[in-house]
């Protein structure tokens, strides 16, 4: 059995304008210690979906579908019972370190509550423990940092403090919400060695969510991409990057700048912006932006399908090649 | 941090000298004088009489000699009441204004927070709407109406309080000018709280906190509280200064004994003295409130602290 699986969830939100579907129909699982990374744009609804996870979603936020985490369902938990998964079962790191710590409060403070609160450790059993986490996301001088507040850490420090507070209950699940986005280029390199070897230490299954496609090629074992609140494609990250099939895919892949290219003509990009989610037009939300735009796409939404080799896929063009 | 606070009151000097020059020369600059009455006083009598007050002497001698007795903190002696010095008047008078103002700040402070917590907890819906629409008429009623308003229904009509008077400070005396003091700073600071707190409660680090499984009440209380307080305690210093200024027309209005009254009665009988003296009084009193206020700002934020 899956560690996580999820079936046909689904985030609205009512807003004044109607009701927005940020996320639609989403489906995957997750096996324990592996890595599912979800792609897509800004506004292709991969927080939402993990906001959805943790009760997250802002109050006019509802969810609906099927979660299942360690055999138990997870959604409309109420606030006490999604407390007792938060931080012990599934813990989560934000894309922005410098605001995600609280800055009035001591760094050890805000790691010593997770384990006062969660394991009912005495104020000195925690301090240590906190400093032992602190050493293993390769805090230097663990210890004195522990007295110190959140604007005397740099973006990296800060992030590898939010890691330590996640993984300090040593939780089965981590969802990591594009944490290298606000990090410079050689920052983000090591946080992302640091969360695989954090994997392979302590067996955590690792939902990435991003926009860079080079960080999921680096740790990822599944990609699900996503689109308007919708998958594209979904398979395992060696057939999403060799042989990508969904046209946005394609379009994604194509955008990322090569070193081994000696073509120096303009990178290419996916032309148009995303979908109003309020205004979605008839049939595949991709159309105005796709090259291989056919009548079909215009009036029904594609279905999505599971292939030969076991990738999922929503896309007209590709069923009837393949037909 | 303590060289914070030293710094912090090394400015409070010369803010406070500017202070009692500038209300010195007022004071003197206004026409008349202590001792022009109805009744004139012959030429001669008059003459000795500012002689033995030193009124007789250029305006710059009697500003030094003035500073000089403040340095030993001698206010010097009224000008209206012939046997006492302005250090009795005021020592007897403001023991009053002090019990009543701190009752007022505390509770403007102790209901304002309260209220506008739970405003912002309850963001939007009925229990929102009606505290801050109470709060709303608390802003807007300024005090003179509003304690005229509280005699009438509750001394006048219910009969349960008195209308005025101090009697030693027994509470019944003190409920309705505290009260009618507070109203319009209970109202601002939970205006003020409820608006901090809804933003803190939708900050990055509020999600950080709720996603690390802590229960609500703890996160409002460890997490929410502090920063939310932060344009708070920024109020805190002009409320002060309002609750004293505005102590002038409530001790008038209940006839209560504070040094709001001999203000007033002060400045109509032109008693130099006095009026420069509870001046500096008040000067002194909110340039060390508002002192108190920044160390206060700096315990709370960790980045103004260093």
């Amino acid at each position: 059995m899956s560690l996580l699986s999820i079936k046909n969830l689904e985030v609205h939100f009512s807003t004044p304008d109607g009701t927005v579907t940020a996320v639609n129909k989403l489906n995957f699982s997750l096996e324990a210690g592996q890595t599912l990374g979800i792609v897509g744009e800004s506004g292709s609804g991969k927080s939402q979906t993990a906001f959805a996870l943790m009760g997250l979603l802002a109050k006019n936020g509802k969810v609906s579908g099927e979660a299942t985490f360690d055999g138990k369902s997870i959604v409309g938990l109420s606030e006490k019972e999604l407390n007792r998964i938060r931080s012990e079962k599934i813990a989560m790191i934000f894309q922005d370190p410098m605001t995600s710590l609280n800055p009035y409060m001591r760094v050890g403070e805000q790691l010593m509550e997770v384990l006062m609160l969660h394991k009912g450790m005495t104020k000195a059993d925690a301090f240590e423990e906190s400093v032992r986490m602190l050493d293993a996301v390769k805090m230097p001088e663990a210890r004195k940092r522990m007295k110190m507040f959140p604007h005397e850490f740099s973006g990296g420090m800060r992030q590898r403090v939010m890691i330590a507070m996640a993984l300090l209950c040593r939780p089965q699940l981590l969802i990591a919400d594009e944490p290298t986005t606000a990090l410079d280029v050689t920052v983000q390199a090591q946080i992302m060695t640091l969360l695989s070897e954090l994997q392979r230490d302590f067996n955590t299954a690792i939902i990435m969510i991003t926009h860079d496609l080079g960080v999921v090629a680096g740790i990822c074992d599944k990609v699900l991409v996503m689109y308007a609140g919708r998958t594209m494609e979904y398979g395992s990250a060696r057939d999403i990057f060799y042989r990508p099939s969904h046209p946005y895919t394609q379009g994604l892949l194509s955008a990322i700048p090569r070193l081994d290219s000696d073509d120096m003509a303009a990178l290419p990009t996916i032309p148009g912006n995303p979908p109003n989610l309020l205004k979605l037009p008839q049939g595949c939300p991709f159309q105005d932006r796709c090259q291989h735009v056919s009548d079909i796409c215009r009036y029904s939404e594609p279905e999505l399908i599971t292939t030969s080799d076991q990738r999922q896929r929503a896309c007209h063009w590709l069923a009837e090649e393949q037909a | 941090m303590l060289k914070f606070v030293f710094k912090r009151l090394i400015e409070a000097i010369p803010t406070l000298l500017v202070l009692i020059l500038v209300s010195f020369v007022l004071m003197h600059a206004a026409p008349g004088s202590p001792f022009t009455g109805e009744r004139s006083l012959p030429p001669e009598i008059l003459a000795n009489i500012e002689a033995k007050y030193g009124l007789d002497q250029p305006l710059y001698v009697q500003f030094f000699h003035y500073l000089g007795g403040l340095l030993q903190g001698d206010l010097g002696p009224s000008f209206k009441y012939k046997d006492f010095s302005v250090n009795e008047l005021v020592g007897q008078s403001f023991p009053v204004s002090a019990e009543i103002g701190l009752w007022a700040f505390l509770t403007a402070v102790v209901l304002g927070v309260l209220f506008g917590v739970v405003a912002a907890l309850k963001q939007n819906t009925w229990v929102d709407y009606g505290v801050m629409s109470l709060a709303m008429t608390g802003v807007v009623i300024p005090s003179f109406v509003l304690a005229p308003l509280l005699v009438l229904i509750f001394a006048v009509h219910l009969r349960w309080l008195p209308a005025g008077g101090w009697n030693g400070g027994e509470w019944m005396y003190m409920l309705l000018p505290v009260l009618a003091m507070a109203a319009h700073y209970i109202s601002s600071i939970a205006r003020i709280m409820r608006g901090s707190m809804i933003e803190i409660m939708h900050s990055n680090f509020i999600r950080t906190a709720r996603a690390k499984g802590l229960p609500a009440g703890y996160i409002i209380w460890r997490h929410a509280l502090k920063p939310a307080l932060l344009p708070v305690i920024s109020y805190l210093g002009p409320a002060f200064v309002g609750i004293i200024t505005g102590s002038v027309v409530i001790e008038t209005i209940f006839g209560l004994p504070g040094i709001g009254q001999l203000f007033v009665n002060g400045s109509l009988n032109r008693d130099y003295s006095m009026v420069l003296g509870i001046t500096v009084l008040i000067g002194a009193l909110t340039i060390m409130f508002n002192a108190i206020v920044d160390i206060m700002y700096a315990y709370i934020d960790p980045k103004i602290r260093y």
